[in-house]
């Protein structure tokens, strides 16, 4: 029924509430998939001492600490626009939308410098 | 203005499919998507379909596609919206085509039905004029949203509605708003359960490309928060 085959809808989604929402629909999906492979990290505890230091050795690799800052953006991100979605639905409106979405931006950055800046 | 004639892309179809075509429109000073459109039909192709009636933003019913985004045709010039001279205009998005660039706005009415888009009078309501404080934070809720004019340019920028057909849409929600705010009004929960369902005020994403596109510049998004707020409250309440 729809006429959406007739043009692209792309352009009418170029506007800070829409990539705000692909941030935290991406962070959130990207997080879910992270989940299990956490519990199963968690579960070598289980299995051993030896089994869980083989494991935690091997996220000593670099490509893995490097994942590891990226999960830390994702769960920024996700965290900072889950508080932005609860103040548009709790709160009284506020006009300051792009504001807001610039403080969450901001809050995702610097977690993931100062994780970065943390590393060992 | 450089071009001294625009390349217009129009699509040119039913609701079985279509396509765009393109044509050649001479250029002019002040120039507004709907004259290109008119242009088009009066020298090029009469069977051409479109919709319009004041020309001067009052009326919404002239709203398509221009270059990607919902806009008001007769409000939109030229010279905002082409790139390089080049326009590509195409029906609204979301609701089903009639023919060429006219819309078949039933859903898009019915859905403000389905919404208790209507003024349901309080019980007692009609013995003397009702007293409505313009500074009363209701009112000021109401004026926020009642200018819109049904133009359906939100609706067809709408996310959830492309995803969901069943999705009440922001004019709906924002016409429920109103009413709730409206002290004469006195659907009071029914409306509230009529927009607090499946695919009611709850769909909605916040990505506010309703506010983002309103002609009006106002605010669906703002009102269906409200409604999230006061169906949360009613049902907490055991209203609905």
């Amino acid at each position: 029924m729809s006429a959406a085959a007739t043009h692209s809808r792309w352009p009418a989604r170029g506007h800070a509430g829409f990539w705000a929402f692909a941030v935290h629909r991406v962070s959130g999906v990207a997080l879910a998939l992270f989940l299990p492979a956490h519990f199963w990290a968690l579960g070598q505890a289980i299995q051993g001492e030896a089994a869980l230091d083989g494991f935690l050795s091997w996220a000593e690799r670099p490509s893995v600490r490097a994942a590891e800052v990226a999960l830390v953006v994702l769960l920024a991100a996700h965290l900072a626009g889950g508080l932005r979605l609860l103040a548009i639905e709790l709160l009284p409106w506020s006009d300051r939308q792009k504001t807001i979405l610039a403080l969450a931006a901001g809050f995702t950055l610097t977690a993931g410098l100062a994780f970065l800046l943390n590393l060992r | 203005m450089a071009a001294t004639t625009l390349d217009i892309a129009l699509w040119r179809g039913d609701a079985a499919g279509g396509a765009f075509q393109r044509y050649r429109v001479p250029a002019a000073q002040r120039q507004t998507v709907l004259d290109v459109v008119t242009w088009v039909q009066r020298h090029v192709d009469s069977g051409l379909s479109y919709r319009f009636a004041c020309r001067v933003g009052m009326c919404g019913t002239c709203a398509m596609t221009v270059n990607g985004k919902p806009r008001w045709t007769c409000r939109t010039l030229v010279d905002a919206a082409a790139k390089d001279g080049r326009l590509e205009i195409a029906p609204l998005a979301n609701l089903p085509v009639v023919k060429d660039l006219a819309c078949d706005m039933t859903a898009f009415f019915d859905k403000w039905r389905r919404a208790e888009g209507r003024f349901r009078p309080a019980p007692g309501l009609g013995g003397d004029f009702a007293v409505v404080p313009p500074e009363s934070a209701a009112r000021r809720q109401a004026e926020a949203g009642i200018e819109c004019i049904g133009c359906a340019v939100c609706y067809s920028a709408c996310d959830v509605a492309a995803w969901n057909s069943d999705y009440l849409g922001p004019a709906a929600l924002n016409r429920a708003w109103t009413l709730h705010n409206d002290v004469r009004d006195g659907a009071g929960a029914a409306r509230l359960k009529a927009v607090a369902g499946d695919a009611g005020c709850h769909s909605c994403h916040s990505h506010q490309s309703c506010r983002e596109h309103c002609p009006k510049h106002l605010n669906p998004t703002a009102s269906i928060a409200g409604l999230k707020r006061a169906t949360a409250w009613a049902a907490l309440k055991g209203e609905i």
